[in-house]
């Protein structure tokens, strides 16, 4: 019996092997969807451009706050981050960037769509697009960090063959990569919707809004990259001819008038009537915003949120026990100006060494540009509708001062057990207090339970926004020796942050360019590129360790350390300054060196590994 | 039974650590940056020069920094080296190496060997000598121009730095006095002061040189570091 068994089931295993079915082994795969069906359905292209979008690369973000702490507008108050304000020069390699994996997806998609007949011809066309948008972005932001790259068009295959060196490709001009993304952003706005509300998708005003970033960065290459001749190679794949540069100035004023002039975005204005409440309500204010072009945007309870709040929210008032990470510099603080125009470092000590009093902590940061309150937290100030308690304790009548080391510590003062500092700080080195007296509010969200870790914020990260393209158009004007018509973009910005009397053409100046754009976007990602497309970068952080600067105007003042502003209470009973505030200019403790950029920091390292493979690479000068 | 096995695990342990290792690089590469025979002193962490070895694939240079008195030692593996300073490094032009007549020069390496490379600074800083008064520094150089053709840069200063270690430039120091490149006199006769502050805790002596940053060029020239006391 059992060999029967045995017989029956070796014949059934042998024609099992022998069974004539050509498909045995061609399954179609269930966990990954083929091009064929991809490519006949829009939803799913959707989600292909999707991921395409996310990968769009940013340096400094609301998802990556440290970053912002990197130069010299903010401190990092959390422990793992002090050594940003240790370390002496910069990496040749930082910032580096050679995504040629997301180039080859852009490649793909764009050559897979181009055949996709299945598609509706419009949905087809905007898909194209929107790729041609993403792919000349990012060789913007290539050229922006290594200068001139290999300029890959197709999707390079390797045939296995042995000999990759057809594959190689050596690297454009610097300039030619401009070129190429002024030259798409062209093609791609006849086609990009012309839709002011679609603002985490390309439009026709993005490009626009593009072209006219990337041509001001080209022109100002151009122009200014004269002052610094090291800082090319013989090839011209880093540094881009001066004469190129009015071209270039003209470029970009013309495409950020073409976008002005359409009228379909405008300063955000919603709460005229407190602008530092309006100007952060800008950025968080999702609702029909006319002035945001372009953003990464969030959802809550999707996944896609962002932890900007619940890193950076005031200790005192924070959801969890965390928050107040990033520190606005006194350095950033000072450079908002008062509103009749003028520049003028805070004074803590009259001219006798006294200290000069103030009522109330908030008196010190009155009358400055209404941005000044809109970007950072002031001492005295409000975050969702609660005072924020920053003071670092009370200075005696003999000028000794009593403090804590912790949260709203408590000492004994006058014979009576009180609370002697904030509950936000500022203590030295103490995490998530404010150490510089400040805390950012840019990008802050209001709404409850931003600051907690199980629901976090789904406030969008802005990176194109019409107050930016006006200030593009301004330098492009000033450039181009219009300094009325760039008075006229720039009185536009400034009128929004409260400035009644508008520059006239005689003052502006590069200073005031520098300026403008320093604190109307500051915490938006632009410090790094601007100092180095004017090539000030090695200049204001020179690495030598000098005081604050007095001449918060002046576009070549250094600024290598941050440091902080904190105010301090008086308990002097029985005067009249008693319970009056004062402030100290402090460098907090972890601030041990100054930032030193490097003319090989201009452009950044690319890697060993990548010149092996590819020895038509060449080196970027002074590494 | 098990108490041979035990000696035997160890005797295996003992001897693989030898065996699986390779020799570390033993061979000691040394010299400073000269000219003509005089050390060029430079930043300390700002001047750096590169050797490639080929036939290991894939090339990646070994950096070899200078020290601040143009010193620079290397353990290396015996082997044929090229030696390159990358461009616009240091404050002193390259010379072209006699026998390849590029920038490259060829570095037989069998057993130790020292060697002084040997370039042309902009500058020289001659006979610096330091003097004190209560916590004033002085000091008194002479700067001397080597580079006099087309190539010829301007100063566009002259530092003085005071620190309390031996580690005395741009980045590392607790007081500083500058002179700008147009103001000075007489280059062979420069003479300034600087008060240096309070050391908290207490030493008798400071660490002193002086700078030169040259126009366009990134990495400053420095005399011998002095050690001054007070």
């Amino acid at each position: 019996m059992r060999t029967y068994v045995f017989y029956i089931l070796l014949m059934l295993t042998l024609f099992g092997c022998v069974k004539s079915n050509d498909d045995f082994l061609d399954r179609s795969p269930s966990n990954i969807l083929l091009d064929e069906q991809v490519w006949k359905d829009e939803v799913l292209v959707l989600s292909l451009i999707a991921d395409l979008y996310n990968r769009y690369p940013d340096y400094q973000t609301i998802e990556n706050w440290s970053e912002f702490a990197a130069f010299d507008e903010a401190f990092a108050s959390e422990s793992g981050q002090y050594g940003r304000h240790k370390n002496q020069q910069y990496g040749y390699g930082a910032w580096g960037f050679w995504d040629y994996g997301y180039v080859r997806a852009l490649n793909l998609f764009i050559e897979k769509c181009a055949k996709a007949n299945q598609l509706k011809p419009a949905s087809r066309e905007r898909f194209l697009a929107e790729a041609r948008f993403l792919r000349a972005h990012l060789y913007f932001e290539l050229v922006k960090r290594m200068g001139g790259v290999p300029l890959v068009l197709e999707p390079l295959t390797y045939d296995y063959k042995g000999d990759p060196s057809a594959l190689r490709r050596p690297r454009e001009k610097e300039s030619a990569i401009y070129d190429f993304v002024l030259k798409e952003m062209d093609a791609v706005m006849q086609v990009l919707p012309d839709d002011a509300n679609i603002k985490s998708r390309a439009t026709k005003g993005l490009a626009l809004a593009v072209k006219a970033r990337a041509a001001l960065y080209a022109a100002a290459i151009a122009k200014y990259g004269a002052t610094t001749p090291q800082v090319s190679l013989p090839g011209g794949e880093v540094g881009i001819p001066a004469s190129m540069a009015a071209g270039y100035y003209q470029t970009a004023l013309n495409a950020a008038r073409q976008l002005i002039n359409s009228g379909k975005y405008a300063l955000y204005n919603k709460k005229p009537d407190n602008l530092s409440d309006n100007f952060a309500a800008l950025f968080y204010d999702k609702g029909g915003n006319p002035e945001v072009i372009f953003v990464k945007d969030f959802k809550l309870q999707s996944g896609t949120v962002q932890e900007w709040t619940l890193a950076n929210q005031p200790r005192s008032l924070a959801e969890e026990q965390q928050g107040g990470r990033l520190n606005p510099s006194l350095n950033l603080v000072q450079s908002f100006e008062k509103l009749d125009n003028t520049f003028a470092p805070y004074q803590t000590n009259a001219a006798n060494g006294d200290y000069i009093y103030y009522d109330k902590p908030e008196d010190m940061f009155a009358g400055r540009d209404a941005r000044l309150a809109g970007t950072v937290i002031l001492p005295g100030t409000e975050f969702k509708s609660k005072k924020v308690d920053i003071w670092a304790g009370y200075i005696l009548k003999d000028g000794s001062i009593v403090t804590a080391n912790n949260f709203g510590g408590q000492a004994m003062l006058g014979g009576n057990r009180v609370q002697v500092v904030g509950f936000d700080g500022p203590i030295d080195n103490l995490e998530f207090s404010a150490q510089t007296g400040f805390y950012v509010r840019k990008y802050q969200d209001p709404a409850v339970g931003s600051g907690r870790i199980g629901t976090k914020s789904e406030v969008w990260w802005v990176r194109y926004r019409y107050a930016e393209v006006l200030l593009n158009a301004a330098e492009a004007a000033f450039e181009l020796g219009d300094p009325n018509t760039a008075a006229g973009y720039l009185n536009q910005v400034r009128a929004r942050a409260g400035f009644t009397i508008p520059l006239t053409p005689a003052d502006v100046t590069f200073d005031r360019i520098v300026h403008e754009r320093r604190v109307e976007l500051a915490f938006e990602g632009h410090q790094l590129w601007d100092m180095k497309r004017w090539r000030l970068a090695h200049v204001v952080w020179d690495g030598l360790s000098t005081d604050l600067t007095a001449h918060p105007e002046k576009a070549r003042s250094t600024s290598t350390r941050v440091f902080g502003l904190l105010p301090y209470r008086i308990y002097n009973p029985g005067t009249p300054q008693d319970g009056k505030w004062v402030f100290k200019k402090v460098i907090p403790s972890n601030v041990t060196s100054a930032h030193r950029f490097r003319l090989g920091n201009y452009y950044s390292y690319i890697g060993d590994d990548i010149r092996n493979n590819n020895p038509l690479v060449t080196k970027n000068p002074n590494q | 039974m098990r108490n041979s096995l035990f000696i035997i695990i160890v005797i295996l342990l003992a001897v693989s650590c030898k065996k699986d290792n390779y020799a570390p690089p033993g061979t000691s590469f040394k010299g400073r940056i000269v000219y003509q025979g005089e050390a060029v002193n430079v930043g300390h962490g700002e001047v750096f020069f590169e050797l490639w070895e080929s036939g290991w694939g894939k090339r990646t240079p070994i950096n070899v920094g200078v020290a601040q008195d143009g010193s620079f030692s290397s353990l290396l593996f015996d082997g044929t080296y090229q030696l390159v300073i990358p461009g616009n490094q240091g404050p002193f032009l390259t010379l072209p190496d006699g026998a390849s007549h590029t920038d490259t020069t060829l570095l037989q390496l069998k057993g130790d060997r020292t060697m002084d490379i040997e370039v042309l600074p902009y500058y020289m800083i001659r006979n610096a000598k330091v003097s004190a008064s209560g916590r004033q520094v002085t000091v008194n150089c002479k700067l001397e121009k080597i580079v006099t053709d087309t190539r010829a840069r301007n100063v566009e200063r002259v530092t003085l730095y005071v620190n309390r270690t031996q580690f005395v430039d741009g980045i590392n120091n607790i007081a500083n006095q500058t002179i700008n490149g147009g103001d000075i006199q007489d280059p062979a006769n420069i003479t300034t002061q600087v008060n240096v502050p309070a050391i908290n805790p207490v030493q008798s002596s400071v660490f002193v040189r002086v700078g030169v940053k040259v126009e366009g060029v990134e990495d400053m020239l420095f005399s011998p570091v002095i050690e001054q006391k007070l």
